[in-house]
């Protein structure tokens, strides 16, 4: 790294600071990925790297290029936008798989769905699937 | 002085994505069900990107940057696909 030997310290010092906040918040994520109990809980972990590790990491990359090429360099702020973005969206759409997955198993760790509204006045709980009277009533309806 | 601080905090940078990666791995081997496979995929390609963006600083190129990008683009279209099959049992209805 010889083209680093004459970064002024006040660049390499935030530079550096940011690099191991940043992978320190991924290990933290992954730790948390490999060591929580059940999977709601793990699907809060690896948040903290793809938000908050891989913004710094993100901020450290721009500042570095930016003194090292004496111009802007900005473009890493395309791979923050995305993930800011794409992350919540990814992760909504598999715990909602996942819940998805332990209703239909019937997992007693996980509520079960709720009830339509007439099925709810009806004071027995039954688990019986609600598609069962609009399938009868459009057989009758189409007969 | 800088080169040096910058040179250690960027190896330390690295072990500890490593270290991320091999706990992402382990989960995505042990994993008891498909979803937590899924979200240990995921924390996988987001490790990686991590890593090439420090590889990226460590030898001053912009290269590492585009790969990083590339990276974070398919890791988003393959956890979105694979929790659209995980819920419906297929990708494209």
């Amino acid at each position: 790294m010889n083209y680093a030997a004459d970064l002024p310290l006040w660049v390499a010092l935030p530079v550096a600071l940011l690099l191991l906040v940043g992978a320190g918040l991924g290990l933290t994520g992954s730790i948390g990925l490999l060591r929580l109990r059940s999977f709601y809980d793990r699907v809060h972990a690896p948040t903290l790297g793809t938000t908050l590790g891989i913004g710094c990491i993100l901020l450290a990359s721009m500042l570095f290029f930016s003194v090292v090429q004496t111009r802007f360099v900005l473009h890493e702020i395309l791979i923050l936008v995305f993930m800011v973005v794409t992350t919540p969206v990814t992760l909504m759409l598999l715990a909602r798989a996942a819940l998805h997955r332990d209703r239909a198993e019937q997992s007693p760790e996980v509520p079960p769905p709720l009830q339509p509204r007439q099925g709810a006045a009806s004071a027995t709980p039954t688990v019986s699937p609600p598609a069962a009277p609009s399938a009868a009533s459009e057989e009758s309806s189409s007969a | 002085m800088s080169a040096a601080l910058l040179g250690w905090s960027v190896l330390a940078a690295q072990v500890m994505l490593a270290v991320a990666m091999c706990c992402a791995a382990l989960r995505l081997l042990w994993g008891p069900r498909a979803q937590d496979r899924v979200l240990a995929l995921d924390t996988f390609y987001v490790n990686a990107a991590m890593l090439l963006l420090v590889f990226g600083i460590r030898t001053g190129t912009n290269h590492y940057f585009e790969v990083a990008l590339l990276i974070t683009l398919l890791g988003f279209v393959a956890t979105a696909a694979l929790s659209k099959f995980l819920m419906r049992g297929e990708v494209i209805e």
